[in-house]
C-alpha cells in the first residue's frame, strides 16, 4: 500500500470533519472500552499474566533468527515449505509464483495485515487472479475500494447505513438491511467462494518453532475456510511472529484475546501443522510459510526500538487512544494505525515519509497503560522525535526556539527579566484581544481556547513581600 | 499551595533561581536541550530534603525521566534518581508524605476532579485526592465521567495539532458539563490552564481550580488560615 503518512495533518483535518466517521469511532471506542475492562476486571492476576507475556515474547524476540531456524527445520520435516522475503516485491513476486506453479487462479485471503502491508491483493489482481477477502469486514472495504482503519475491525468506521447501501450497490440486497441480514447475504457470497478457491492466503497471529505450527485465532470461521478448503495454503507472516516453544502460547493467546475483544478466547483458533495426510479428508495439499522482513530486521537491530517487535496486534492501543478516536485509523496514512503505528510506521516506510506520526500523540500515556506486551510506547515516541531530531529534521524555527528556550531557562536573571517585562505585555495584548500579536501558536491555541490571563503580579513577588519570612 | 503547606507546619524555600524542568524540550526531541535544563535544575534543588510542585507533569519529568536521561553516566544518573525520590507533586506530598487522610475546614459547593494523565499514569496519583477532596466539609465530590481520558493538552501538540487538540478538549468540556459540578479540581497547571481556556472560550459557568486552591478555601472558610492569597 501506498503510504501517505506524510500527509497525516491534511488526512486527519478531513477526517475531524466527517460526522458519521465521528459518531461510528465513538460508538467503537465504547464497546471496545467496555469489552476489555470487563475482561481485564474478571482477572485478578492480569498483571502478573501482562508481565509473563512480556517476558515470554522479549525472550522470543532477543532469540529471533534461532527461532526462526527450528521454526524452518520443523515445519519442512512435515512436508512444509519456508520462504524468506526481504521487501514486498519479493514477498508478492514469490506469492505469485507459488500461485502459478499451482496452477490456481482464484484465491480467498483471511484478514491479515501483512498482506496489506505488501499490497498484495492488487498485485494479484493485476496479474489476473480473482482475489476475494473472507473475513466480513475486510469483504466490506475491498467492495469499498478502500484500506483497513483498525488492525482487527478493519471496517469499524463505516455505518450500518453505509455497509447497506454498499452491499445493495454491489451485491443487490435490500438496502434498508439490519446487521444480521447484511452478515447472511455476506455468507452465501463468500461460503460459494470458499468452495471453489484454489488458494487460500492468510496471515499468522503466532507460529511455532518447537512444533512448527502456524496458529490463527479468529471468530468467523473465514479463516478455517481459507485454510482447509483450497488445494493451497499460503501464510504470509511477519518475522516478529515466532514463539521458540508451545509453552509460550497459552498465556499470549489469553493477553490477545481478552485485550482485542474482551473475549476469554475466541470462537476459532486453528493449529496448522503440516498439508493434508495420507489419511486426513480434507486439508491442502501444499503448505507455504512466506517470511516478511520488511524493515523487521532494521527495527531489531535497534534495542531502543526493539520492543515494537512485541507487539501481537490487539488494537488496544489504538481503542484507549485520543488521537484516534479523534481522527480514524486512514489519517495515519499506511497500514498500522494509532500508538503502534506511529511507532512502527517510520521503521517500516522510513522516518522521513512518516516524521509526523511521533508527534501526533499528546503523550496521555493510555498506550502503555493497555499493551498487553508492556511496550512502552510513548518513550517509544518520544525516542523517535529525539531521532528525528538527531537527524537534524528539526525544523530551523522549532531549532532556534529550543536553543534560545534552554539558555534562557539557564539564566535565571534573565528569565526573570523576561518574565517581568513579558508579564504587563502579554496581559495587554491578551486584554486587547490581540492575539494574532503573538504570533501562530497563539492563534492556533485561541481557536478553541482563551488564552490565560495571569494575574498582574506573580508568585515570585507575592512569595518575597509576604510569605519568605513565613509570616504569610 | 504554601498555605496548605504551611498549615502542616512544612518549612518552605522557594529557590529563586528556578526556571523550567525542561519537559518542553524533552517531549520535543530535544534531548540536548532536555538534558541542560536538568542539570540546571539539579543545581538549585540538590540539596533541598523535599522539593514539591503544583503540576504532576513537572513532576512526572523529574521522577521518570531525568535519570533515564542520564543512564549513561552512573554518577549522575544516582543523584538524580536520589533527587527523584525526594520530588513530590503536591497532593503526593501530602498524603504520602505527611499521610494526611482527612482535610480539615470548610468549602461548600459542588466539585469534579480530573485525573491529569502523568499525575495518574506516571505517578500513580487516583485515589489520595479524591479523598482529600471528599473530606471537606461542604464539599460535594461528583465522579467525572472518562476522568481518566487526556484533555488534549499536551504541550507543543495543542498547538502542532490543534484541530485533534481541540476535539479531545471538547468531548473532555462534555464530560465536565455532564457532571453538572461547579468547580473542575485537578493537580496540573498546564491541564488546568487549558481545560480553563476551553471552559471560558465555550462560556461554561464551571471554574477550573487547583487542588490547592480549594484546600486553601477551606483553610481560610474555617479561619485555620490567613487573610492571605496563597494560590500559587
Amino acid at each position: 500500500m501506498r503510504p501517505r503518512s506524510d500527509q497525516f495533518h491534511e488526512l486527519s483535518s478531513r477526517a475531524l470533519e466527517d460526522d458519521s466517521l465521528r459518531e461510528a469511532l465513538k460508538r467503537a471506542s465504547s464497546s471496545f472500552h467496555a469489552a476489555k475492562t470487563d475482561a481485564v476486571d474478571s482477572m485478578p492476576d492480569w498483571e502478573e499474566l501482562r508481565q509473563r507475556g512480556h517476558d515470554r515474547k522479549n525472550r522470543a524476540i532477543e532469540n529471533l533468527p534461532e527461532a526462526l531456524e527450528t521454526f524452518e527445520k520443523n515445519f519442512r520435516s512435515r512436508g512444509g515449505e519456508v520462504h524468506y522475503c526481504e521487501d514486498g516485491a519479493s514477498a508478492r513476486d514469490r506469492i505469485l509464483s507459488i500461485i502459478r506453479s499451482s496452477g490456481g487462479s482464484s484465491v480467498t485471503k483471511s484478514k491479515s495485515m501483512v498482506t496489506e502491508e505488501i499490497a498484495l491483493n492488487d498485485h494479484l489482481e493485476a496479474a489476473g487472479l480473482s482475489v476475494l477477502e473472507g473475513d466480513l469486514g475486510e469483504y466490506i472495504i475491498q467492495l469499498a475500494g478502500e484500506h483497513p482503519s483498525h488492525i482487527i475491525a478493519p471496517a469499524i468506521h463505516k455505518s450500518r447505513e453505509e455497509v447497506a447501501q454498499l452491499f445493495h450497490d454491489h451485491l443487490g440486497s435490500d438496502p434498508d438491511a439490519d446487521i444480521p441480514e447484511l452478515t447472511r447475504v455476506a455468507r452465501k457470497t463468500l461460503r460459494e467462494a470458499f468452495l471453489e478457491a484454489d488458494i487460500g492466503i492468510s496471515g499468522a497471529n503466532f507460529v511455532i518453532a518447537e512444533t512448527g505450527t502456524i496458529v490463527l485465532v479468529e471468530n468467523e470461521g473465514n479463516i478455517r475456510m481459507s485454510t482447509t478448503v483450497p488445494r493451497v495454503h499460503i501464510a504470509v507472516v511477519g518475522i516478529e511472529k515466532v514463539l521458540p516453544r508451545r509453552s509460550d502460547l497459552a498465556t499470549l493467546l489469553r493477553l490477545l484475546c481478552r485485550s482485542a475483544t474482551g473475549q476469554r478466547v475466541t470462537s476459532y483458533i486453528s493449529f496448522i501443522s503440516a498439508p493434508r495426510t495420507g489419511v486426513e479428508g480434507d486439508g491442502p495439499e501444499k503448505l507455504h510459510v512466506v517470511f516478511l522482513d520488511a524493515g523487521r530486521s532494521r527495527l531489531w537491530a535497534d534495542p531502543t526500538q526493539r520492543e515494537a517487535l512485541n507487539c501481537i496486534r490487539c488494537g488496544a492501543c489504538l481503542n484507549f487512544c485520543p488521537v484516534y478516536e479523534s481522527v480514524g485509523g486512514h489519517s495515519y496514512g499506511w497500514v498500522y494505525p494509532g500508538p503502534i503505528g506511529s511507532v512502527i510506521t517510520p521503521h517500516y516506510i522510513g522516518i522521513e515519509k512518516a516524521s509526523q506520526l511521533p508527534q501526533a500523540s499528546s503523550l496521555c500515556g493510555r498506550c502503555g497503560e493497555v499493551c498487553p506486551m508492556k511496550i512502552p510506547l510513548p518513550d517509544m515516541l518520544l525516542g523517535l522525535r529525539a531521532k528525528a531530531v538527531e537527524a537534524g529534521s528539526a525544523g530551523f524555527v522549532e531549532k532556534l526556539s529550543m536553543r534560545s528556550f534552554s539558555l534562557l531557562a539557564r539564566s535565571p536573571r534573565l528569565w526573570r527579566l523576561l518574565l517581568a517585562f513579558g508579564r504587563p505585555f502579554y496581559r495587554l495584548v491578551v486584554r486587547a484581544g490581540l492575539a494574532a500579536v503573538l504570533g501562530g501558536a497563539a492563534r492556533r491555541w485561541s481557536r478553541s481556547r482563551s488564552l490565560p490571563l495571569p494575574g498582574r503580579s506573580g508568585f515570585r513577588r507575592w512569595w518575597r513581600e509576604n510569605a519568605e519570612k513565613g509570616g504569610e | 499551595m504554601v498555605k496548605v503547606l504551611r498549615h502542616y507546619d512544612v518549612e518552605l524555600e522557594f529557590p529563586g533561581n528556578q526556571t523550567c524542568c525542561g519537559q518542553p524540550a524533552f517531549n520535543a526531541g530535544f534531548r540536548r536541550e532536555a538534558r541542560e535544563l536538568a542539570l540546571a535544575f539539579l543545581d538549585v534543588f540538590e540539596d533541598c530534603e523535599a522539593v514539591v510542585s503544583p503540576s504532576g507533569s513537572c513532576v512526572a519529568m523529574v521522577k521518570e525521566y531525568y535519570p533515564k536521561l542520564f543512564s549513561d553516566d552512573e554518577e549522575l544518573s544516582g543523584r538524580f534518581q536520589s533527587l527523584a525520590d525526594r520530588t513530590w507533586e503536591f497532593s503526593q506530598y501530602l498524603t504520602e508524605v505527611l499521610g494526611v487522610t482527612e482535610f480539615p475546614g470548610r468549602r461548600d459547593g459542588s466539585l469534579t476532579w480530573h485525573d491529569c494523565c502523568h499525575s495518574l499514569r506516571g505517578l500513580g496519583v487516583r485515589d489520595g485526592p479524591r479523598r482529600l477532596l471528599a473530606s471537606v466539609e461542604g464539599a460535594e465530590l461528583r465522579e467525572l465521567e472518562k476522568s481518566d481520558e487526556c484533555c488534549g493538552f499536551g504541550g507543543l501538540f495543542s498547538v502542532k495539532f490543534d484541530k485533534i487538540s481541540s476535539r479531545m478538549l471538547s468531548n473532555k468540556l462534555a464530560c465536565i458539563e455532564k457532571s453538572g459540578a461547579e468547580s473542575l479540581v485537578a493537580t496540573d497547571c498546564s491541564c488546568l490552564m487549558h481545560m480553563a481556556g476551553g471552559l471560558e472560550k465555550s462560556g461554561s459557568e464551571v471554574r477550573a481550580l487547583h487542588l490547592a486552591e480549594v484546600l486553601a478555601d477551606a483553610l481560610e472558610e474555617s479561619g485555620a488560615g490567613s487573610q492571605e492569597e496563597a494560590s500559587s
